[in-house]
C-alpha cells in the first residue's frame, strides 16, 4: 500500500505558501471555506489513491481533535 | 563602565565626537564623499580608503548608536569585514549560536539546529549591539589616513553639477559647499538626500507594530533563538527572545497595530510583559525599549547620476530575517571596487549602473523574504491565520510541514545570476555556486601555515587555476601571469592538491587546498579556473585557462570594451 508523504516535497516551500495564501486574497471567510473545500476535492482527485487519501484524512483529523 | 562589560570594552553609546572647525574654507574637490556614519557609511568608507582613495564621511550627528538595533550579523557580513580589517573584532565580540525553538501556544513544535558545515573561516551569524558594530568600525575609520570624519555636518541642499556633486552642508559655524566627485548617501531609512533630489521609496507597509525591549540580566537560558507564536503569556501575538553579548537579552513582543506607541514604551507597561516571559522572580535591568513598524520598500533605483543610495537609504525590510544591517554592508562591498576604478579613471561610469542593478535584484529577493515572514508571523485574514496555526499544528510531527514555518529565513548574499558583468559559462558548474554568487571559503595553507581562501581575495580581482594533478608548463604560467599587468589589477593564485604542495613553482603565488575542499566546492577538476571579483563574487570560469578569455572576461567584468580577438 502506498504510504502518505510527509516529508518535504517542495522545491521551494516559500513560493507554495505565498501562492496559497495569495489565492485566498480578498475573499470573505466563507467564500474562503469553500474554496478550500474544492481544493481539497479537486487534488484528492489528483492523486485518486484511496488508500493515500485515507491516511491524509486521518492525520488531519487528528490535527483537529489534538487543537485546544 | 558597567561592571557586566568585558574587560577592555568602552561604553560606545556614550562617546561622543568633537566638531573639528576648519581653518580655511573647504576648497577641495574630494573623490568621494560619503554621507552617514552609521554600519554602511562606515564599511563603505573603509572600502574605498582601503583602495587608497581619499573620502570625507559626513554625519550631522555627534554619536554612534544608541540601543542595540541590528544585532545578528550573517557570515557574509562578516567575510566583507574581515577584508575591511575589523572581522576578527566582530567574532571575538559577539555570540554565535546554532539552535532555534519554535513554540506554539505553549508546545515546541521545531527545534532546528544551524550548525554551520566545516571548513568556512566564519559562523553562519554572531549576535552583536549595533553600538559595538559601529564602534569596531568607526575606531578602523578614524585611524584610516585616507579617511576624514566630520561630525555635526548635515547635508541640507544638493546639487549635481557635470562632473561632480555641490553639497550644501551646515555646520555650527554656519555652512559651507562641499565638492566631490561621487555621492554616497548611507543617510538610513529616512534618508534627507532622497527627499533632496525629490525621490522616494516604495513599496508596502505592514499594519503592526513591535516592542523591542533589550534586557540585561544573569539568565542560565541557553544561547538560542526562541520564537514564540501565540504563547500563554502574551496570547495573539509572537514573541522573540535572543541573546547578546554582556548578558542582554532581546525581547521582541509583537503589540498589534492598536497598540499605543506612547503609552507602550513606558516601563510600568513593559515590565509586566516581560515579567509574564521570565516569571516573577527573575531580576533584569531594562537597558533599551523600543516601538517599531516597518515597511518593505525600495527606492525604484539606487543611481542618481553621481548620487549612489546604499543601505536603508535605499532598501528597507522587516527585521524578520536579519536582512537590513547585512543587505547594506553587501551594498558597500559591491560599490567599493566600481568605484574605486571607476574614480581612477580605469573603468567606464557605466560599471556604476552595474551597482545599481545588482543591488536593486538583491534588495527585492530580501524584500520578497522578509514580507513572506512577516506574513507569517502576523497573517492578515482570518483564513491566512487558520493557515499558519494549522501548519504549526502540523510542524510538530511532520516535516512538509516543518519546512513552511517562517519565523524569518537565515540571511543568504544574493547571487548575481543575471548581471551583465558576468560572461556565460560555456561548461557544466552545476557542483558549483551560480555564475554571480559568492566565491565558496575553504581551509588552505600558505608556506605551511593554515589560513582561509576567502582572505586571499582581497580586494581585487583573482584568476584562481586549479592545479589537482599538474601544474602548467612555465610557458602558459607565464601567459597566465601576464594577464597581471592590466590596469584592471589581477592577482593570479595557484590552487595546489597536497600531493603538488612541494612542487610550488617559483614567483607564483600558491594555496594549498589541503583538505581539497575548494576543488569540491568550486567543481573544478585539473585545469579549471575561476575569475573572482573584488567583491569575492564568480565573474566567470572554465574547464581550461585560455588568456584571451580571460582577459575579455575582465573586461567585461568592469564594463571595459572589448579586445578583438587575433
Amino acid at each position: 500500500m502506498n504510504r502518505l508523504n510527509t516529508q518535504s516535497n517542495f522545491s521551494a516551500p516559500d513560493d507554495f505558501y505565498e501562492q496559497l495564501i495569495e489565492a485566498h486574497r480578498d475573499l470573505s471567510t466563507e467564500q474562503s471555506h469553500a474554496m478550500n473545500a474544492a481544493l481539497v476535492l479537486l487534488l484528492s482527485n489528483h492523486i485518486g489513491d484511496l488508500g493515500v487519501l485515507a491516511q491524509a484524512l486521518e492525520t488531519a483529523r487528528n490535527t483537529v481533535q489534538s487543537a485546544d | 563602565m558597567d561592571e557586566e562589560q568585558g574587560v577592555g570594552d568602552i561604553d560606545y553609546q556614550a562617546l561622543e565626537f568633537d566638531y573639528a572647525p576648519r581653518s580655511a574654507p573647504d576648497t577641495a574637490r574630494h573623490a568621494v564623499a560619503v554621507v552617514g556614519a552609521g554600519p554602511v557609511g562606515l564599511s563603505m568608507a573603509l572600502d574605498l580608503a582601503q583602495r587608497g582613495l581619499k573620502v570625507v564621511v559626513i554625519d550631522d550627528d555627534y554619536r554612534l548608536s544608541t540601543g542595540s538595533r541590528a544585532i545578528c550579523f550573517a557570515k557574509r557580513t562578516l567575510d566583507v569585514w574581515d577584508r575591511l580589517g575589523v572581522g576578527e573584532r566582530m567574532v571575538q565580540k559577539g555570540i554565535s549560536w546554532n539552535v532555534g525553538r519554535v513554540y506554539f501556544k505553549g508546545d515546541e513544535v521545531w527545534r532546528f539546529d544551524l550548525l554551520p558545515e566545516q571548513g568556512h573561516r566564519r559562523p553562519a551569524f554572531i549576535n552583536l549591539q549595533q553600538y559595538y558594530c559601529e564602534g569596531f568600525l568607526y575606531e578602523q575609520a578614524a585611524g584610516h589616513p585616507n579617511i576624514e570624519l566630520r561630525w555635526k555636518n548635515k547635508a541640507v541642499a544638493v546639487e549635481q553639477r557635470d562632473d561632480h556633486v555641490a553639497l550644501t552642508v551646515e555646520t555650527p559655524d554656519g555652512s559651507y559647499t562641499l565638492a566631490a566627485d561621487w555621492l554616497v548617501a548611507c543617510d538610513g531609512a529616512r534618508s534627507p538626500l532622497r527627499k533632496m533630489i525629490g525621490q522616494e521609496s516604495h513599496g508596502r507597509v505592514f499594519r503592526d507594530r513591535f516592542l523591542i525591549a533589550d534586557v540585561r540580566m544573569q539568565a542560565d537560558f541557553p544561547t538560542e533563538r526562541w520564537f514564540w507564536f501565540d504563547p500563554p503569556f502574551h496570547p495573539g501575538q509572537s514573541v522573540l527572545l535572543h541573546s547578546q553579548p554582556d548578558n542582554v537579552w532581546r525581547i521582541d513582543f509583537q503589540l498589534g497595530w492598536d497598540a499605543d506607541p506612547v503609552e507602550e514604551v513606558k516601563p510600568e507597561n513593559v515590565i509586566p510583559r516581560i515579567q509574564a516571559l521570565l516569571g516573577k522572580d527573575t531580576r533584569f535591568e531594562l537597558e533599551w525599549v523600543s516601538i517599531y513598524t516597518f515597511a518593505c520598500e525600495r527606492m525604484d533605483s539606487f543611481r542618481h547620476g553621481r548620487i549612489v543610495f546604499a543601505g536603508d537609504a535605499a532598501h528597507r525590510v522587516s527585521p524578520f530575517g536579519a536582512r537590513g544591517a547585512n543587505s547594506g554592508v553587501q551594498d558597500a562591498d559591491n560599490l567599493g571596487w566600481k568605484l574605486a576604478l571607476v574614480s581612477q579613471g580605469l573603468a567606464p561610469e557605466t560599471l556604476i549602473d552595474s551597482y545599481a542593478a545588482e543591488r536593486e535584484q538583491a534588495a527585492d529577493e530580501n524584500i520578497l523574504n522578509s514580507s513572506r515572514s512577516t506574513d507569517f508571523i502576523t497573517p492578515k485574514s482570518e483564513i491566512s491565520l487558520l493557515f499558519r496555526n494549522t501548519v504549526l499544528k502540523l510542524a510538530q510531527h511532520h516535516d512538509f510541514a516543518r519546512k513552511l514555518v517562517n519565523s524569518g529565513r537565515l540571511s543568504m548574499p544574493t547571487s548575481y545570476t543575471a548581471s551583465s558583468l558576468n560572461t556565460p559559462d560555456t561548461a557544466d558548474f552545476s557542483g558549483a555556486p551560480p555564475l554571480g554568487g559568492v566565491a565558496p571559503d575553504g581551509p588552505i595553507t600558505i608556506d605551511g601555515q593554515l589560513d582561509w581562501w576567502l582572505g586571499q581575495l582581497s580586494g581585487r580581482f583573482v584568476l584562481a587555476l586549479f592545479c589537482n594533478t599538474g601544474i602548467p608548463d612555465a610557458d602558459a604560467l607565464r601567459e597566465l601571469a601576464g594577464l597581471q599587468d592590466d590596469p584592471l589589477g589581477l592577482k593570479l593564485v595557484l590552487v595546489l592538491s597536497p600531493a603538488l604542495a612541494q612542487r610550488a613553482p617559483d614567483g607564483y603565488a600558491c594555496v594549498v587546498d589541503r583538505q581539497m575542499t575548494l576543488a569540491r566546492r568550486y567543481d573544478a577538476v585539473q585545469g579549471a579556473c575561476y575569475l573572482i571579483r573584488p567583491d569575492q563574487h564568480i565573474a566567470a570560469r572554465w574547464r581550461e585557462a585560455d588568456a584571451p578569455s580571460i582577459r575579455n572576461a575582465l573586461r567585461r567584468a568592469t564594463c571595459s570594451p572589448m579586445e578583438a580577438r587575433p
